[in-house]
């Protein structure tokens, strides 16, 4: 079984600036880490491994330093890793980065399943994953907690939903975004540290793609950012006790004078 | 201080250090309180490829010696020397086979236990045998093919948990000390029980039982060596696992030492830190000289058997009893520190006291490591 699995380089901490003229995160001197949601990727990749044979590629899109989240995966038992890097790609959105990505996915070819975290920590979009698929036309479940079986090129999922889950089963190749739920990950091995120190990774620019080059990076990339604010904090709630007819008396009286 | 080591045995040193940090500290005073030998860990070290640091590559392991069974016994006990001892207390018990096994004992037996899918044991402490090893009773008679032991061992570290486990036993008590043999022993042989599980001061995440022998029937392609040579494996087996006992009183004393020196640091008395004070910054400095000492004495020892000298009995006393006396200092001055709450359960410290005891008695007393250093001075002059 051929997996790739997706990973981003975020900065470790949730106190990030924002470019006040781009309105893009700055990166510079901030602490880089495996996106936390990835990791979960990489694990279930990795078990994927154990369970059914074949290899794990890491794929990452990001600056050349980015390269430090694919020895890490490789430490965490990838067997291999490829760096999608391009002044080019600078200023991606999510459209911009599914589309690079997808152009990366093709020229890897032989993948049976990618797997990706549900989203980055530092952009909360969860559309990556979902725009890869898309636009490489395969089937894709998103918010995996649990992978059944794979077996006869199809696969079993239960997908996590607000109250339960729901169980879907898709043809291969595919694309997964995981959650935390799905595993607990592992620390590195010293055989795979030893490795991720002396491997060689590929870094891959835009001519090295069949792409267009119009769809990359600021200029193909539609989304734009009119301002970023951490929005106030969820009032706490009211609970109205007593009788249920009074409590409800008292509930829609309230709701009337919010309306007002 | 700088000890250059090479790139591999830094990797090693931060990986263990992240799963000391990550896996062991969280669950260390758990594990202490329920007495429960810590498999979950032993999993972890096994993922990680930490089982077999000191066993050659072609049986599976990462090919390292006794410098880096140092690197990892002292990184895990800096979380948890009881835990540590799971590994360490295995390596004890691999010794013996590393050394003096032959080609297929070391291919049957040394895979699994690189692989950290079992564990061993070294089983040669008896009731009224501990320092005068020569006063054993546990007896191996031949018969054909076969030995078959009788008799008794007790405070078995790893007794119980491992499958391997290699025991020293007279195979002809007239000859004393040179009527010893070691053999090796699986779990699960007819005629091979556990007794009674000791409850202990410290490291008790570590499980510490009797081995029961009842005409326990072993075949002879399990002796260790030649018959008679089992004091000798003893003693050269303890030659070589003696700095990691060393080890493991350092990794407790660093573990000691560094939650005082940040505690000092954000305990306020008289409007200050207690680190202002000179009364506790002379304790943090000779804590830090004694520890750092130790740790060159230990790394010096261990890079000396690793290079093959073959004298090395008086050095590896030297690092054990220098490193667990120190330890002992160290932490009792690291519970002052800590004041009232260093006494308390709540706070690590007390702990790595209880800890560090163990280290001054076992794998020899600090007095039985302090006539081999005298002995070896001895004969060294007369030599000369």
């Amino acid at each position: 079984m051929n997996i790739i699995v997706c990973i981003k380089q975020v900065p470790d901490t949730t106190q990030v600036k924002i470019d006040p003229v781009t309105n893009t995160l700055i990166r510079d001197g901030v602490e880089s880490i495996v996106n936390p949601f990835d990791a979960y990727a990489v694990e279930e990749a990795v078990r994927l491994k154990e369970r059914y044979g074949g290899k794990v590629l890491a794929l990452t899109m990001g600056p050349p330093q980015a390269e430090a989240v694919l020895r890490e995966a490789i430490g965490l038992g990838c067997d291999e890793g490829i760096l999608v890097s391009d002044r080019a790609f600078a200023g991606s959105d999510t459209l911009a980065t599914g589309y690079t990505l997808a152009a990366a996915i093709r020229k890897i070819k032989i993948f049976d399943i990618i797997l990706c975290g549900k989203q980055a920590s530092d952009g909360d979009t969860a559309q990556v994953g979902p725009g890869i698929a898309t636009q490489l036309d395969i089937p894709q479940i998103t918010y995996v907690k649990k992978i059944e079986k794979i077996e006869d090129n199809k696969l079993i999922a239960h997908r996590m939903i607000e109250e339960g889950f729901e169980m879907i089963e898709t043809s291969l190749p595919c694309l997964l975004t995981v959650v935390k739920e799905i595993n607990e990950p592992r620390l590195p091995s010293l055989k795979g540290k030893m490795k991720a120190k002396k491997i060689e990774i590929p870094a891959w620019k835009a001519i090295d793609l069949d792409i267009d080059e119009v769809q990359l990076g600021l200029t193909g990339s539609p989304t734009w950012v009119s301002k970023i604010f951490t929005p106030p904090p969820r009032p706490k709630g009211e609970i109205f006790e007593g009788a249920a007819e009074e409590s409800v008396n008292k509930l829609v009286e309230v709701l009337k004078d919010r309306l007002k | 201080m700088d000890y250059l080591l090479t790139e591999e045995q830094m990797m090693l040193r931060d990986l263990c250090r992240e799963v000391a940090e990550e896996k062991i500290m969280p669950v260390a005073a758990e594990y202490d309180e329920k007495e429960e030998f810590p498999w979950e860990i032993v999993k972890t070290l096994a993922q990680s490829d930490l089982c077999g640091v000191y066993i050659p590559e072609e049986y599976g392991g990462m090919g390292g010696g006794i410098l880096e069974l140092c690197i990892l016994v002292e990184e895990l006990s800096r979380g948890c020397a009881g835990i540590a001892l799971s590994v360490a207390g295995t390596a004890l018990g691999t010794d013996p086979i590393l050394l003096y096994g032959n080609e297929d004992q070391k291919k049957k037996y040394l895979p699994d236990i690189a692989s950290g899918k079992k564990l061993a044991a070294y089983a040669i402490t008896e009731p009224a045998a501990g320092s005068d090893v020569s006063s054993m009773q546990t007896t191996a008679t031949k018969d054909g093919d076969y030995y078959v032991l009788n008799g008794t061992k007790h405070f078995i570290t790893n007794g119980g948990d491992a499958e391997t486990y290699t025991v020293i036993a007279m195979t002809d008590k007239k000859k004393g000390s040179r009527g010893a043999s070691a053999f090796i022993v699986e779990k699960g042989t007819p005629g091979f029980t556990f007794g009674k599980k000791e409850h202990k001061l410290g490291i008790r995440a570590s499980s510490t039982r009797e081995l029961i022998f009842e005409d326990c029937r072993i075949s002879k392609e399990n002796l260790l060596g030649k018959e008679g040579q089992g004091f000798m494996i003893a003693m050269k087996t303890f030659d070589m696992s003696r700095p990691g006992i060393g080890a493991q009183a350092l990794g407790i004393a660093q573990g000691a030492f560094d939650a005082a020196l940040k505690y000092s640091n954000e305990r306020e008395q008289f409007g200050k830190p207690i680190s202002s004070f000179q009364g506790i910054q002379f304790m943090l400095a000779d804590m830090a000289t004694q520890i750092e000492a130790a740790r060159a004495l230990i790394y010096a020892t261990a890079r000396q058997i690793d290079a093959g000298a073959k004298e090395i009995s008086k050095e590896s006393s030297m690092a054990k009893m220098f490193a667990s006396d120190v330890a002992m200092s160290v932490t009792v001055d690291a519970i002052q520190i800590f004041g009232g709450y260093g006494y308390i359960k709540e706070y690590p410290v007390e702990k790595y006291m209880r800890d560090a005891k163990i280290t001054q008695i076992y794998e020899g007393t600090n007095q039985i490591q302090r006539s081999i250093i005298a002995l070896n001075l001895i004969k060294e002059l007369k030599k000369k």
